[in-house]
């Protein structure tokens, strides 16, 4: 069975709180805009879901009018403050005894009076039924519980990257995070509730219930409350996680006296659950008991979900339900039991969001019109609380969790995001080089790495405000939520999925635009790119005064000298800071000589010697020096070769990373200086996309729609990647199906000290696919 | 895990061997769950023939001879007659001495099957009648302990030429050490240096047998023992009638009817043993079978959960107590979550959604039966059972 009532009066929802104050800027956050409603409640825990639209500032660049240009000052462009509205869904979990306070809430702050009807699904809707209509004048329409659990499980595993785990027990990272895989389907779900369902989900809307068990979560509790007289579930997982089974269970060796050899059963296997306990004259501790009763129940479901998942030969089966719920104590037997019976073949699934998939599913089923499966959305991690342990035995004072809201937030994203065709096998690409769950050196520099940068982002942003005098406040605001979430980083690395270099940048990113900031480095790029802009000519005279062997190793190192301007380098913007003269040539003495700490340049200049490209993708970085002294040359080298250019930038601001609309402005005025741009725009050799991302890092799995389809049109056969975030922190291993170039400056100590070089060492990977030396070395 | 225990065998009239949904399974082979009586009964202590450690030659030896000798009492030319007189003779002259049995020690039980020769000639009694008396009367004198099932007698077998009776005896394996003592005190081993066992009792107690009574174990492998048990007693039948039965419409109490049936064509089967845990087992041949998984909720979490919720102490008073109970009290079913059937997946309201999904309500607790308590564990225990049965034969 899917859902469980709660009939336990005593810790039930029945007794209402009514005396607790809602936090209310943190947790029914834009309720005056929020529409379409849902809700899902379940024995203990209320799921409230709604759609709101978020206003928030978005800096824009606008070039000035040329006819107008006596204007205040000589900058080639404006930037200027806008509103922007975007879509946001909203979930927020809370103890079904917080339910009428939050009925309450919600009425005196909705302002939208267009919502008639509210979602609800859940064992526990029709008995909040009358209350919800009468406290919210909405007419409640109840939802198939099983219908909503799968298509808010479709929903999770589509949008949200790094929603599956594995949890392994006793190891160095318990969660290990499964990548987005292009096609979710099929899969077997196990939803485990009072009793267990087990459905097998085909698409989008194809699923059948293969089959169930009444072995589940309310046996556990039932039977467990028997035993041990304890009434809580929680108490009994709390017992189990202290108990030894071995005292109640038979097990092989009380049979055998050892293995049973010719079988293959060792003799700690359970031969009979409470086999010991056949006696009369024996005291069982409520410890050993409930340890057994959880040991008999996950292993009887992991033994179905085998069973089930062999029959219809599926290898991803995810687990769900009150009984799993993040507790580690069932996700630890049930992983278990599941490599026991499939010796390791299949394993066992858990999701991150799991207790929300009800109450989105019956958002989903709400909000069709909207077409919300049309859009991408992405977590947005200053508003989700994150992945919180409720284990027993890591948190024993859970109890104190009962006014926990914990909340989950969805932004819509302007385009729909796809895998970048050119990679050679989607299903295995993993974007981060490292994962800081498991590499816990690593973790514990970057975390201190960011906490570290903290005031001098904080700075940066209340400068980018110069006329607005809350910001200081705001900055203030985004310090603490930023720390808040590195601190429980620090202590459940696993709260956001895998924990990476980018998932840290980004978080910040978000928190950032949560308070207002939204593109901190604005000014500081808009100098910057003014300011590279008036060496452009020069740049590019020198470089064809070369030779073209000398020109092709100028442009690189170019490249690379433009890329030590970087305000996200913690050592580099030390000297930004202080010494903002700091020039291109100084840059490019700080480079690293030859031999580089990567270095096929070699090969590349090889490569160079034979026939041109016909269509290079270039994901650029930062925006000044960096994107108009050392990408453009390079571009039009490349451009003169008689390649095609597809520049990708970003599409909202990080850092000081170029953004697309920034670029287009800055590729214009280029063009205005350089006939080689300038007819190569004419002819659409070189054209500008957005790479549908806002961060400093690169994910090749989420990328723009548009720019995956000109990727295909184009046929493109080489892919360049440029700087330490798109080709250091990711994509260093991604393998592709075309030639590749990644160029990046170490621009960190530590980072450096761990590759094995120092300071402003330089990466120059450039890589032709294996599959195409091997497919030529076997045509005969 | 096998435990060489049936939950049928000890409910009395029932009998040790059991087909269940018959119909449904015949096609795939029988589900069954039996009593792993070894069959190497009939073969006894090896003590002349062979050496106990090469246990599987002398076993199949044995049971090839007795074949063979069941054909030369039956039909055949003379003068192959004549050379399975021989045969037979040999066999008569290497047949172990009195008394046979074997046993087999299970995780809550041992089962113990002993032959007794009707046929028996005065000098035999003279030699044997001790050890006879002892077997015999053990379980009697034992009284709390031993149970000899009465009805379960197999009467006028034919073994290795001599006629006799197969009787079953159980007793808890917590009471081996007593066997054992009794083993000694009786002198067994002036009779017998080997004794055929399996079970895991026989790996378990071996070196208490060999230690305290003198006595070696000739251990036998309790799934081979099993098959060959199951495989004997249907050949034999139940003194004329068929050994296996099965209900037929199992689902309607109104007509459900027990049935009879024969394994005339028994492979492939899949052999669902219900000890203290479960085994499932995939039989292709009489030789030929693998383990296909088990479940550790078996007799044994079904006794044992009974014993901690209801303070019974044996099978039969938590069979008892079972049999009057009302699950429906204590399990949610469909409708008390959906008010009636779940049509989206065609589930009924009255299948169980929950077992002891009730009970975690306290007023439930508070005011539920023993009775009740004991049902509910039995049905959980079987529906678990039968549903892992029911995918092992989809899946095989």
């Amino acid at each position: 069975m899917a859902e469980f009532v709660r009939v336990d009066s005593s810790t039930s929802s029945h007794t209402m709180d009514k005396s607790i104050i809602l936090p209310p800027d943190e947790i029914f956050r834009n309720l005056e805009n929020a529409k379409r409603f849902a809700i899902d409640i379940g024995g203990s825990l209320t799921k409230l879901a709604y759609y709101s639209t978020v206003q928030h500032k978005v800096a824009k660049v606008r070039s000035f009018d040329h006819t107008s240009k006596e204007a205040t000052n000589d900058n080639l462009y404006e930037i200027s403050v806008q509103e922007e509205v975007t879509a946001r869904l909203h979930f927020i979990k809370f103890e079904n005894a917080y339910i009428e306070t939050c009925l309450d809430f919600i009425k005196d702050h909705l302002v939208n009076t267009d919502t008639k009807v509210i979602k609800a699904t859940g064992g526990g809707a029709h008995k909040f039924k009358e209350l919800i209509e009468r406290k919210l004048g909405l007419k409640v329409d109840k939802e198939d519980e099983m219908t909503c659990l799968i298509k808010g499980c479709n929903f999770v595993l589509r949008n949200i990257p790094h929603e599956a785990f594995v949890f392994a027990k006793h190891t160095e990272s318990e969660y290990r995070f499964q990548t987005t895989q292009p096609d979710i389907f099929p899969y077997l779900l196990v939803n485990i509730g009072s009793g267990v369902s087990i459905v097998k989900v085909e698409s989008e809307d194809t699923f059948e219930r293969i089959g169930g068990s009444s072995i589940g979560g309310g046996t556990f509790w039932g039977l467990g409350a028997l035993l041990t007289k304890t009434k809580g579930f929680d108490e009994l997982l709390q017992l189990a996680s202290k108990g030894q089974h071995t005292s109640v269970d038979m097990l092989v060796k009380d049979i055998y006296g050892g293995s049973y050899g010719s079988l293959g059963l060792t003799g700690d296997l359970i031969a009979s659950s409470f086999g010991k306990s056949a006696t009369a004259d024996k005291e069982f501790s409520k410890e050993d008991m409930a340890k057994s009763l959880l040991h008999m129940i996950s292993n009887d479901i992991g033994q179905l979900a085998c069973l089930y998942a062999k029959m219809h030969n599926l290898s991803r089966v995810y687990f769900g339900g009150f009984f799993i719920r993040g507790h580690p104590v069932t996700m630890h037997t049930i992983t278990y039991s599941i490599n026991f019976f499939t010796k390791g073949e299949v394993q066992a699934l858990f999701l991150r969001h799991e207790g929300y998939l009800g109450a989105i599913g019956a958002f989903l089923k709400g909000a069709e019109e909207d077409n919300p499966n049309q859009y991408s959305w992405g977590e947005n991690y200053a508003g989700s609380s994150g992945l919180m342990s409720v284990s027993p035995d890591m948190n024993p004072m859970q109890r104190a969790r009962s006014g926990t809201f914990d909340m989950l937030e969805m932004d819509r994203l302007e385009r729909k995001l796809v895998n970048l065709p050119l990679l050679q096998d989607a299903s295995s690409y993993i974007p981060d080089t490292v994962d800081l769950i498991e590499d816990a050196p690593a973790r514990e520099y970057w975390l201190f790495c960011f906490e570290e940068a903290l005031d001098g982002v904080v700075k940066r942003a209340v400068a980018s405000q110069p006329d607005m005098p809350e910001a200081a406040e705001r900055a203030e605001k985004f310090r603490q939520k930023y720390r808040h979430k590195l601190q429980t980083l620090r202590h459940q690395p696993f709260a956001y999925g895998s924990l990476t270099v980018r998932s840290l940048l980004d978080t910040r990113e978000h928190c950032l635009n949560e308070f207002n900031f939204p593109d901190p480095y604005c000014k500081i790029k808009q100098q910057e790119n003014d300011m590279a802009l008036k060496y452009y000519q020069k740049a590019v005279k020198a470089l064809d005064g070369l030779s073209w062997e000398q020109r092709q190793f100028a442009l690189v190192r170019g490249v690379l000298a433009g890329n030590v301007f970087d305000w996200g380098a913690k050592a580099v913007s030390d000297v930004l800071e202080s010494d903002p003269e700091f020039g291109f040539e100084q840059a490019k003495r700080q480079l690293e000589e030859r031999p580089w700490l990567v270095d096929s340049y070699d090969q590349w200049f090889e490569r160079l010697k034979g026939p041109p490209h016909k269509c290079a993708l270039f994901f650029v970085d930062n925006s000044g020096v960096d994107i108009i002294l050392g990408v453009m040359p390079f571009v039009r080298e490349l451009l003169s070769r008689g390649t095609e250019v597809v520049l990708a930038s970003n599409s909202g601001p990080a850092l000081n990373d170029v953004t697309n609309g920034e670029l287009q402005i800055l590729t214009k005025s280029i063009a205005a200086m350089d006939p080689v741009i300038q007819s190569s725009l004419e002819q659409d050799r070189l054209i500008l996309v957005q790479s549908g991302s806002s961060s400093p890092c690169l994910d090749l799995s989420r990328l723009d729609k548009v720019l995956a389809m000109v990727v295909r049109e184009r046929n493109i056969d080489l892919v360049i990647i440029e700087g330490m975030g798109r080709a250091i922190h990711t994509n260093y291993y991604a393998m592709l199906s075309c030639e590749s170039l990644k160029m990046a400056v170490i621009k960190n100590s530590w980072l450096a000290d761990r590759l094995g070089g120092k300071l402003f060492s330089v990466v120059f990977k450039y890589e032709v696919p294996i599959t195409d030396h091997l497919s030529v070395a076997l045509t005969p | 895990m096998d435990k060489a225990k049936s939950m049928m065998d000890k409910k009395g009239a029932s009998g040790p061997f059991h087909v269940t949904n018959g119909q449904a399974f015949h096609a795939n082979g029988s589900c069954c769950s039996g009593s792993t009586f070894s069959s190497s009964s009939s073969s006894g202590p090896n003590s002349s023939s062979s050496p106990s450690s090469s246990s599987s030659s002398s076993f199949e030896a044995s049971m090839h001879h007795l074949h063979r000798g069941e054909d030369a009492e039956c039909n055949g030319s003379p003068a192959k007659r004549c050379r399975l007189r021989k045969r037979t003779e040999s066999v008569r002259r290497s047949r172990p001495p009195f008394p046979w049995f074997g046993m087999d020690i299970g995780g809550t039980l041992v089962k113990l099957v002993y032959f007794e020769p009707v046929d028996i000639t005065a000098e035999e009694e003279q030699e044997e009648v001790e050890n006879l008396k002892s077997i015999r009367r053990y379980p009697h004198l034992k009284r709390k302990t031993g149970v000899r099932d009465v009805h379960l007698e197999l009467r006028n077998l034919t073994m290795c030429g001599r006629t006799g009776n197969l009787h079953f005896i159980r007793f808890p394996t917590q009471a081996m050490p007593r066997f054992i003592q009794m083993g000694r005190d009786k002198n067994f081993s002036s009779l017998h240096t080997t004794l055929c066992a399996t079970g895991g009792g026989a790996y378990k107690f071996e070196n208490e047998f060999r230690s305290m009574a003198d006595l070696e174990l000739l251990k036998l492998d309790e799934l081979d023992c099993l098959i060959r048990g199951l495989l004997y007693v249907d050949r034999v039948s139940f003194n004329g009638h068929p050994e296996g039965y099965y209900f037929e419409n199992p689902s309607d109490t109104q007509s459900c009817v027990k049935k009879t049936c024969t394994l005339d064509n028994p492979f492939p089967m899949l052999l669902v043993n219900i000890g203290s845990g479960v085994s499932i087992l995939a039989v292709y041949s009489e030789n030929d079978y693998k383990r296909v998984t088990g479940t550790s909720l078996g007799g044994g979490t079904f006794l044992g959960l009974c014993c901690l919720l209801t303070g019974c102490e044996t099978f039969e008073e938590a069979l008892e107590m079972a049999s009057k109970g009302d699950s429906t009290n204590v399990d949610k079913l469909v409708k008390d979550i959906y008010g009636g059937d779940y049509e989206r997946f065609g589930l009924q309201g009255s299948a169980v959604a929950s077992s002891f999904g009730h009970m975690m309500s306290k007023e439930k607790r508070d005011s539920i039966s023993k009775e009740d308590l004991a049902k509910a564990t039995l049905v959980t225990i079987t529906n678990n059972i039968g549903s892992i049965a029911r995918m092992c034969a989809v899946n095989e």
